[in-house]
């Protein structure tokens, strides 16, 4: 058992991730309750939703961690943990802290910025509200509190971060479900449970780690069973600037015709005059 | 408390949860560990990942069965059905652990004659008094054991119940008188009498009346059994879905059978773990807040003849053999610490001073006084009955009936405001005006704000140290009963005659601190540790305590707690082992395992490699291992019993279960129980199937039912008008009666709703859309709820027909953020003979598509519900 104030021992500058692991996760929300304490959030309205037993719904401005309730084949004889089916997969979904990062491209105000422990950071104290971020998540994390008219995201506990800490999700994870360390060791640590889970018999088991994406690749890692789409996680997700070298190719290309077609108009204009 | 205690000599959970890590199989039932105990169920899943194969039987797939390997779904109340299947398997198949059930329990004891077994009874054991609805349990004892007779009582039970305690109920005899055949050949013994007991518990009658399909019992069976032996261990972990039934300290008992058999009890990855609901349940009762028990499980005197004295009482609860035979010891030092000075050799060291029990003055039992108007005042704190207990309404309106009532709690609760807001008002049957009673709201300190102890679901003690001081007037519960005593003392000093003396005998010097005058906790803790009185010093073994006067100790198994001035063990955290040895204080003496002689053969080496854990040292001549030894230290394996000596050494050295008197573990229970020597399925007491093994008894026979016009019960079984089984649960989102949940956001947005869970083909049949409005009937309610319609909850093949099962949490109240009906108000107000537990996990109800109308219409709706004849 570890204290409180255990240091994690990394300092400023390593490259620090999340490995979420639904296969541990046992679905308490402890990690949403631990988050909204630690970040000061408040409550995301108290909506009875009917789908399982998830009812805050989704990642939101006032919810930067979310478990994810995905009720399956339910048969008497087998538990969840069987390789043969998943019935009730728990997964407590977060910021993706992508490599390359769609809000942080879109926001024209430097509000978001990279941290220097590899994650992307929203300073609400800088943002106005513009939303060009909410719409360039590939992932639809970052949200706008309308009454307060500025955007919201997790911040990766970066103060905790830099006080020695581990994020309050994975501090408060009974399972360690949600793993925080260093980027890298924790990619090779996903090849090692996948392998394990493989060897067990969970073939539907899979890492999320969009590498060959357009994202690059991402800082809160997931293993889960099944389709990324079944957790709501896009097989491939896309920058919006990705369409921006087309856009302006297609925007040369047509400033090229404009200029023709009004040079040309001169002309015959000219030829009318 | 009476499950495991009559079985393995304390109620207490045998084994710690970090050794769940090393089980090779855990089967929870009657729990939901993974909702209800988080964080100790990070040990389940590391041993899992181990490759321990986990088992859930449980009527819903839960967050629990998400995390096993196997889930089994079962017909709520068939849990006795269930585990005799087992015991069965185990016997008829040879797979149980000869040498440890032969050595280390009581399989070879022989019984009397005259003892008839209930498959010979058509249900009822010898003993039966039809008039009085009670058993007279003598011939339930051993062959030459002699019933205790002790100043005019017989061995019996008494009317005021009471089944906590050691003995209580039992009394019965001289369990160390016993004769046994160690070939378990005689009829009689023990486990003849156990084969044919369980002889038509066949997979068969599994598939028929649990609904679980035989081939899924005989994986599980075999899935369980496979790891058990001397190279391996199983654990069952029970909560309360266990103990809230008519039958709850029997089913109990049959896993401990099923343990036993195994060889599962005392040994690494092995036990029972009683999970506690709260953070100090079993604290609860190791001193308690129960009416039949002083600390640490000694009875409270009853009225009667052998109470009348002291001498009388010691002889009665006295054993000859075992831990017990230092009853008067433990008495004497606990007398010594409430009385001091005042209890001396002359007056029965204080004896007459404590209240004697006159008659059933458990929690539901006063609960019907009061609504009688027999009881004048209540105090309630930490708890929220308005909304937490049995057939509410009969609750809410009893309260009504008190002249006076104290609710201390962190916000104003349901309980304390029954009088202005409750459904009864709403509906017209209260009227503030007419209402008596005055209430006094006192805000409470939370945990954070002030300092003491939790003693844990796996009887460790762990100190919290006050972080804040709390806000305005909220102080601790410390502070209350510390200063309540203190003034009511003052004056009981002032006017000091006979119904005084008692108030003024009472030890009270607690030092206090501070503006608000907060008295010492950790003084209080040193008096529960024990003093010796001649040297002033704090004791660190119960060992050592006399039973001259000369020491003193509030709760003998807590004794080492703090073995010295400013060494308070339960606030140390430095573990230094797997099992959290250095972390906290586990009673006895810091033993995390139990009965942990049983870990090692009888001549004292261990089982096997993987499983060695406690053993005889030859070269050092003492109990080695990894555990503090559950065990008389440098007591050896082949030491012969001495009755003439007493204690521990009374018995012989391969006796692991030391609290009883003959040093066994009880396959059958000779004495202490008060529903029979062992485990017998009866239905609950409402339900849609005939009792498929004893039809003329379809429920448990000395269960009270207390049945009466506002605690009415369906026609059992088959109620045309009541379909539908329903079981209660929590969750993980919210805490109990929400006393402490709906007031804070982040919670109450996790679970905004009273639901109910049920299967498609339910909502099918009635008519009941997704999310939609349903109401949810019982002879006692009528509630509505948001539907949740989901596959966990299945559709039960029983003896050819569909039974549907209902899931209700029972969380919600009509204050707080997130408010919704009280799911308790559905319940009836019953006792489980034993410990007098009301059953909330298997009981009948309807469905009707739709919200139940407001004010005074809702009766109307239930009464005219009720009256439905087929």
């Amino acid at each position: 058992m570890s204290g409180a104030t255990d240091h994690t021992g990394i300092q400023p500058g390593e490259i620090t991730a999340f490995l979420t692991d639904s296969t541990l996760c046992i679905g308490c929300k402890a990690c949403e309750v631990a988050c909204k304490e630690w970040n000061d959030i408040s409550a995301d309205g108290f909506d009875f939703t009917g789908w399982s037993y998830d009812n805050t719904g989704a990642l939101g401005h006032a919810t930067w961690r979310h478990v994810k309730f995905v009720e399956g084949q339910i048969t008497p004889g087998i538990g969840g943990n069987s390789a043969e089916q998943f019935s009730w997969e728990f997964s407590s979904d977060v910021c993706k802290h992508c490599e390359v990062a769609g809000c942080l491209e879109a926001c024209p105000t430097g509000s978001l910025v990279r941290t220097e422990f590899g994650s992307v950071f929203l300073q609400p104290d800088i943002c106005n509200g513009c939303s060009y971020c909410v719409i360039s998540c590939p992932f639809g994390v970052v949200q706008k509190d309308e009454d307060d008219g500025r955007a919201f995201k997790c911040t990766f506990c970066t103060d905790r971060q830099k006080a020695g800490l581990m994020p309050a999700c994975a501090k408060a994870c009974p399972t360690e479900s949600i793993k925080f360390g260093r980027h890298d060791e924790l990619r090779i640590e996903a090849q090692v449970r996948l392998a394990t889970l493989q060897a067990r018999g969970m073939a539907d088991a899979q890492i999320y780690d969009p590498t060959d994406s357009s994202v690059k690749g991402i800082h809160s890692m997931f293993i889960i069973r099944g389709e990324p789409e079944t957790y709501n996680l896009p097989p491939k997700p896309e920058v919006p600037s990705i369409y921006l070298k087309e856009g302006w190719k297609s925007a040369a290309f047509e400033a090229v015709a404009m200029v023709g077609a009004v040079v040309a108009s001169f002309f015959l204009l000219g030829r009318k005059g | 408390m009476p499950g495991l205690g009559t079985s393995v000599g304390r109620g207490g959970a045998t084994t710690a949860q970090q050794s769940l890590a090393d089980s090779d199989a855990i089967l929870i039932m009657g729990s939901s560990m993974a909702e209800q105990h988080p964080v100790g169920f990070q040990w389940v899943v590391e041993a899992r990942e181990r490759g321990c194969r986990v088992i859930h039987v449980d009527p819903r797939f839960t967050r629990t069965s998400a995390c096993a390997d196997m889930w089994v779904p079962l017909r709520a109340g068939t849990d006795i059905l269930f585990l005799g299947a087992l015991i069965r398997y185990v016997l008829e198949n040879d797979r149980w652990f000869k040498d440890y059930v032969v050595h280390y329990t009581n399989a070879s004891t022989i019984l009397r004659e005259d003892y008839v077994d209930a498959e010979d009874g058509a249900g009822l054991f010898s003993g039966w008094d039809d008039e009085k609805k009670q058993y007279t349990p003598e011939t339930w004892l051993y062959e030459g054991s002699e019933p205790k007779q002790s100043g005019g009582s017989h061995a019996g039970h008494h009317p005021a119940g009471g089944g906590h305690a050691k003995d209580r109920g039992g009394e019965a005899g001289h369990s160390e008188q016993f004769e046994t055949d160690e070939t378990l050949q005689h009829p009689r013994c023990v486990f003849q009498v156990l084969k044919r007991h369980f002889a038509r518990y066949t997979p068969e009658l599994v598939e028929r009346s649990c609904g679980i399909p035989k081939d899924v019992f005989l994986k599980v069976a075999e899935t369980y059994i496979a790891a058990s032996g001397p190279q391996k261990t199983g654990c069952i972990c029970y909560a309360v879905g266990w103990t809230q039934h008519s039958t709850g300290v029997q089913i109990i008992r049959a896993a401990a059978i099923l343990q036993l058999l195994l060889g599962n009890i005392g040994r690494p990855g092995g036990g029972i773990l009683a999970l506690r609901g709260h953070a100090s349940i079993q604290g609860s009762t190791d001193i308690p807040t129960l009416y039949d028990i002083l600390p640490a499980y000694m009875p409270m005197p009853f009225f009667e003849d052998d109470a009348k004295n002291f001498e009388a009482y010691v002889k009665k609860h006295t054993t000859e053999a075992g831990l017990w035979s230092k009853f008067e010891t433990f008495m004497v030092s606990f007398l010594k610490a409430w009385y001091g000075d005042a209890a001396t050799k002359e007056n029965q060291w204080g004896f007459n001073y404590l209240p004697r029990v006159t008659g059933d003055h458990s929690e539901l039992g006063y609960w019907l006084d009061m609504a009688d108007g027999k009881l004048d005042g209540l105090f309630v704190m930490g708890q929220n009955p308005a909304v937490g207990a049995p057939n509410g309404r009969l609750q809410r309106k009893a309260m009504a009936n008190l002249k006076w009532l104290v609710v201390r709690d962190l916000v104003e609760t349901e309980t304390a405001s029954f009088w202005k807001d409750s459904p009864e008002v709403e509906r017209g049957e209260l009227r503030p005006e007419d209402i008596g009673t005055e209430v006094f709201l006192m805000p409470a300190a939370g945990p954070a704000e002030k300092s003491g102890s939790f003693t844990n679901t796996q009887r460790l003690l762990q100190w919290h140290n006050k972080a804040v001081d709390a806000p305005g007037d909220a102080r601790s519960e410390l502070w209350f009963a510390y200063h309540l005593g203190r003034m009511l003392k003052e004056r009981a000093a002032r006017e000091r005659n006979a119904k005084n003396a008692a108030l003024n005998a009472l030890t009270w010097a607690i030092p206090t601190r501070g503006s608000v005058g907060e008295p010492d906790a950790e003084s209080v803790l040193a008096e529960i540790n024990g003093r010796n009185l001649t040297t002033g010093k704090l004791l660190s073994t119960f060992e050592d305590l006399k039973n001259d006067g000369s020491t003193m100790s509030g709760c003998w198994i807590y004794t080492g707690v703090m073995p010295e001035e400013g060494r308070n063990r339960a606030n140390i955290r430095e573990a230094k082992d797997s099992l959290g040895h250095g972390w906290g204080f586990a009673w006895p003496k810091d033993t995390r395992i139990i009965y942990n002689r049983a870990s090692a053969r009888p001549d004292g080496t261990p089982w096997s490699e993987e499983k060695k854990f406690v053993w005889w040292d030859s070269e050092k001549r003492e109990w080695t291992g990894k555990d503090i030894s559950d065990f008389k230290k440098d007591m050896p394996p082949d030491h012969k019993g001495d009755l003439s000596k007493g204690g521990l050494e009374a018995l012989d050295g391969d006796k692991p279960f030391g609290m009883h008197p003959d040093g066994r573990g009880w396959l059958y229970v000779n004495s202490g129980l008060k529903d029979g020597p062992l485990p017998t399925h009866f239905e609950p007491l409402e339900s849609p199937v005939r009792n498929p093994l004893y039809p003329a008894h379809q429920t448990n026979p000395p269960t009270n039912k207390k049945e009466r016009p506002d605690n009415r019960y369906a026609n059992s079984p088959g109620d045309p008008r009541f379909p539908f089984v329903l079981t209660t649960y929590r969750l993980t989102e919210h805490h109990t009666a929400g006393g402490m949940s709906r007031a804070l956001s982040h919670l109450s947005e996790l679970q905004p709703e009273l639901f109910a869970e049920i299967s498609p083909e339910l909502a099918e049949l009635t008519g009941i859309s997704p999310n939609d409005w349903v109401t949810i009937v019982t002879p006692r309610a009528l509630i509505s709820a948001r539907a949740l319609i989901t596959a966990r909850m299945s559709v039960l093949e029983i003896e050819g027909r569909q039974i549907h099962q209902v899931g209700l949490p029972y969380h919600w109240g009509w204050k707080g953020l997130v408010t919704g009906d009280v799911a308790n108000d559905l319940l009836a107000l019953s006792q489980e003979p034993n410990v007098r537990i009301m059953e909330t996990k298997g009981l009948v109800c309807n469905l009707i598509p739709g919200r139940h109308p407001a004010g005074h219409a809702a009766l109307d709706e239930l009464h005219e519900l009720l009256e439905e004849r087929p």
